[in-house]
């Protein structure tokens, strides 16, 4: 057992819901020990559970306080870190692909990119270079349906988040807030910088699967002329 | 045979609604529901419905319906002028319809949100397990795109339903009408330690006033500006009434719709049973919190729970 894997704490949420921290900053190896006890944790919580939420480096356990009280929940989660931790993880098959995202990145379709600009002192050709160069890895996926955490940005193109979120975010909105990047699946408000427009659909519920990522797998962002992102049915 | 209710004018803002979608988190999905569960419990008991039958959350008013069949009705909620062929009726207990009535709500005098249930329940198909209406996801509701209602939208039903027995939930339980303000019983959590004594004495003594953002995936509250040690998170799970404290202070509690997963830092959750009370609450209201601790939260869910479940109505 790695030492690194059993520094988990447990905080609480809410009336229904704890929170298991991980570690400070994501990595692969906290990144399969969290999928294993959540898969865990799924069977030893059974009707008590209501719903889970996966993150970098959390997991959100959300319980049915009339039929377990925190004490139980706590204890159903430190039994599940520890079979995980204990459980052979060099085993976990490593299924994920390389999926190919296209952004018409410009300051029409992504109106932080000066903002960026302006923080990095780089050219805004630059960041758009920048934000191509790395292969991200899908940490979670939520904040809305469909919408996959992506990591981790070049700290170079790294940027807060608005102070005050925006209303409205277009749906294809590619986006960065630190060292996170993620495309909008769906108009929503939001906070994160954006700096182009991606035309394929990131959820689609009439669609097998419904999305084109899932946790573990890794994207690439290409960039497309403004015409091409028309044609791929992009709207701006 | 086609029997339900012709929608003849659907209002601000008319919902179809169940108790939730869960268990989808994983893909993003958040739970969508009633904003005041309370009522929308008690408006399908009333109508003699399982718990999780599908019924329409009226916000604001100015609903009007018609029904083509016999059958019985409630509404719950917020103080909303409600009517059958114009003649005033109660909210709190059941009501008999035939076929050709027409059913009005008008625009709440106090209060949000209104919860009308028929009896059976609207036969919907649902969309991820749950026929709860989210607009953001476009998920849910009478076509399954998270459209809110419209003219011309027809609720079916599955049969009539005349069995003639009527309740009514007695005055004294329901819930107290406290104007527009409420207090919020907190469950400090998640980054509460990035806050300092000072900060959690102003939150706790501030009064804080419901803005114009507020909505069924969040209220933005206005007040006194609250400051932590940090910032920004790496995101995690948002839970249902999770108070977030972005940059600039001021906290959002978020409600049904709520985004799953956030990176704003979190000072903790408001108890659920007071999240009906802020969902009835408009711009201009007034919010004040309370801390109370898990053991304390865990008990007032129980009791609350065991009151629910041993209320009787009363026979009209």
């Amino acid at each position: 057992m790695s030492t690194e894997l059993t520094k988990s704490t447990i905080a609480i949420a809410g009336e229904n819901a704890l929170i298991v921290y991980f570690g400070d900053n994501p990595s692969p190896e906290i990144s399969r020990h969290l999928a294993n006890t959540t898969q865990i944790l799924e069977g030893l919580l059974a009707e008590s559970l209501v719903d889970l939420v996966p993150s970098y480096a959390s997991l959100l356990v959300i319980y049915n306080p009339l039929k377990i009280d925190h004490h139980g929940a706590q204890k159903a989660i430190r039994n599940a870190l520890k079979a995980s931790a204990n459980s052979n993880m060099a085993e976990s098959s490593d299924s994920s692909k390389v999926v190919a995202l296209p952004v018409y990145y410009s300051t029409e379709s992504g109106p932080d990119l000066q903002r960026i600009a302006d923080h990095s002192k780089l050219s805004i050709d630059d960041i758009i270079a920048i934000h191509q160069q790395i292969e991200y890895r899908v940490y979670a996926i939520g904040f809305a349906p469909g919408f996959a955490y992506l990591g981790e940005v070049d700290p170079r193109i790294a940027m807060p988040r608005l102070s005050t979120p925006r209303t409205k975010v277009p749906r294809g909105a590619v986006a960065i807030a630190d060292r996170q990047t993620a495309v909008y699946p769906a108009q929503s408000p939001g906070g994160w910088n954006l700096i182009g427009l991606c035309p394929q659909r990131m959820f689609d519920p009439n669609a097998h699967p419904t999305m084109p990522v899932q946790v573990g797998d890794r994207v690439r962002f290409q960039a497309i002329s403004r015409e091409t992102f028309l044609d791929l049915g992009g709207q701006l | 045979m086609n029997v339900g209710f012709n929608v003849i004018q659907p209002g601000l803002l008319s919902l179809v609604q169940d108790s939730g979608r869960f268990g989808l988190h994983g893909i993003g999905l958040t739970t969508g529901g009633p904003l005041d569960r309370n009522a929308f419990r008690w408006a399908n008991r009333l109508c003699e419905n399982p718990e999780n039958s599908a019924l329409l959350e009226v916000a604001v008013g100015g609903l009007t319906l018609e029904s083509t069949l016999h059958t019985r009705i409630a509404v719950t909620g917020a103080a909303m002028p409600f009517s059958i062929n114009k003649k005033p009726a109660a909210l709190w207990q059941t009501h008999t319809v035939a076929p050709g009535d027409r059913i009005e709500l008008g625009f709440a005098s106090a209060g949000n949100r209104c919860y009308l249930a028929v009896a059976g329940g609207f036969q919907i198909d649902p969309v991820f397990n749950s026929v709860s209406t989210v607009s953001r996801e476009g998920l849910g509701g009478l076509h399954g795109d998270g459209s809110a209602l419209k003219s011309g939208d027809f609720l079916r039903l599955a049969q009539p339903m005349e069995t003639s027995t009527l309740w009514q939930l007695d005055e004294h339980l329901r819930p107290t009408d406290s104007g527009n303000s409420a207090t919020l019983r907190v469950i400090l959590g998640y980054q509460h330690a990035a806050y300092d004594n000072l900060q959690k004495q102003r939150f706790f003594t501030s009064e804080y006033r419901v803005t114009k953002n507020c909505d069924r995936m969040g209220y933005r509250l206005e007040g006194a500006a609250i400051t932590g040690a940090i910032t920004g998170i790496l995101s995690e799970g948002i839970c249902q009434g999770a108070i977030q404290i972005p940059a600039d202070g001021q906290p959002i509690i978020l409600l049904s719709d709520r985004q799953t997963i956030g990176g704003y830092p979190k000072l903790g959750s408001v108890l659920s049973l007071d999240l009906d009370r802020l969902a009835q609450l408009g711009p201009g209201g007034k919010v004040r919190f309370e801390p109370i601790s898990i053991e304390q939260a865990h008990n007032l869910l129980l009791l609350a729970e065991y009151r629910f479940q041993s209320l009787t109505l009363t026979r009209i």
